[in-house]
């Protein structure tokens, strides 16, 4: 577990001792947990505890190198395609944040060798809400965002 | 579980491009059951993985908010044609599944 310091700082002990018991129970094999679920980040009922929760800083630095694709008028929130795509150097990792979710973390993508900086997926969305993307790269963070109208909510209900 | 995951890797140029389909209710926990009326428990999958050769490419960590049905594409660099792919996920609840694919 050479990457155990690197997760203690990112995720707290909590989030590293979950890790653990799950790995002592057999659950998953060492080889599945390459960086241990954020619990605490998808937990967060805000952004800023969302940010503080993956990457352990709330400072966000706005580009418009980061192109995020959204559309303009969700008619379902149940299924809206999100797509983010960023021309910065060295990006580690891209996370799609929901602003009005009831828990606004909806994703985050830790890229490893030789994957561009590029995701698309689909995503909830409970009402109309910015969708922001945050891109982790050299240390700093990156941001943009993206209203989008929903018609209808995609959670609960 | 199984044959959850649908996925398919190409390469253009050197840059190989995934688009992977998998079949999960990704239940929030939030919604009801509309007949009793009892709230149906959270199940979503919480992480998946890709790898490429044995090297992780990318590591997706989910919250219930990624959509039922999931869909995740992206793309990577110094992959060749008739490379293995093997794509991952697990669940809240501990159920798994796994796919291989080869690009082409």
């Amino acid at each position: 577990m050479t990457n155990m310091k690197r997760r203690t700082l990112l995720k707290g002990t909590l989030a590293a001792s979950a890790v653990g018991m799950a790995i002592g129970t057999g659950l998953l094999t060492p080889r599945t947990v390459l960086a241990a679920w954020p619990k605490n980040a998808f937990d967060a009922k805000s952004v800023d505890d969302s940010l503080n929760g993956l990457f352990g800083s709330t400072q966000l630095t706005g580009s418009d190198k980061i192109k995020i694709k959204v559309p303009d008028i969700a008619e379902n929130g149940a299924v809206v395609p999100v797509s983010v795509e960023a021309d910065i150097a060295g990006v580690e990792a891209i996370s799609i944040i929901a602003e009005k979710n009831a828990t606004p973390l909806a994703s985050s993508y830790n890229l490893g060798s030789g994957a561009e900086a590029f995701v698309a997926t689909r995503i909830k969305l409970g009402k109309t809400s910015s969708v922001i993307a945050v891109v982790k790269a050299g240390g700093k963070l990156y941001s943009t965002g993206k209203e989008v109208k929903v018609t209808i909510g995609g959670c609960g209900g | 579980m199984a044959n959850t995951i649908k996925v398919r890797a190409k390469l253009a140029g050197d840059v190989t491009t995934v688009k992977a389909l998998i079949s999960h209710a990704m239940e929030t926990g939030l919604s009801k059951d509309k007949k009793t009326g009892k709230p149906i428990p959270a199940h979503f999958i919480q992480e998946v993985t890709c790898e490429h050769n044995g090297n992780v490419v990318l590591t997706a960590l989910w919250g219930p908010a990624i959509s039922k049905n999931p869909y995740l594409s992206f793309r990577f660099k110094g992959a060749k044609a008739g490379d293995k792919l093997t794509l991952r996920w697990v669940d809240n609840t501990g159920q798994s599944d796994s796919e291989e694919t080869a690009i082409d």
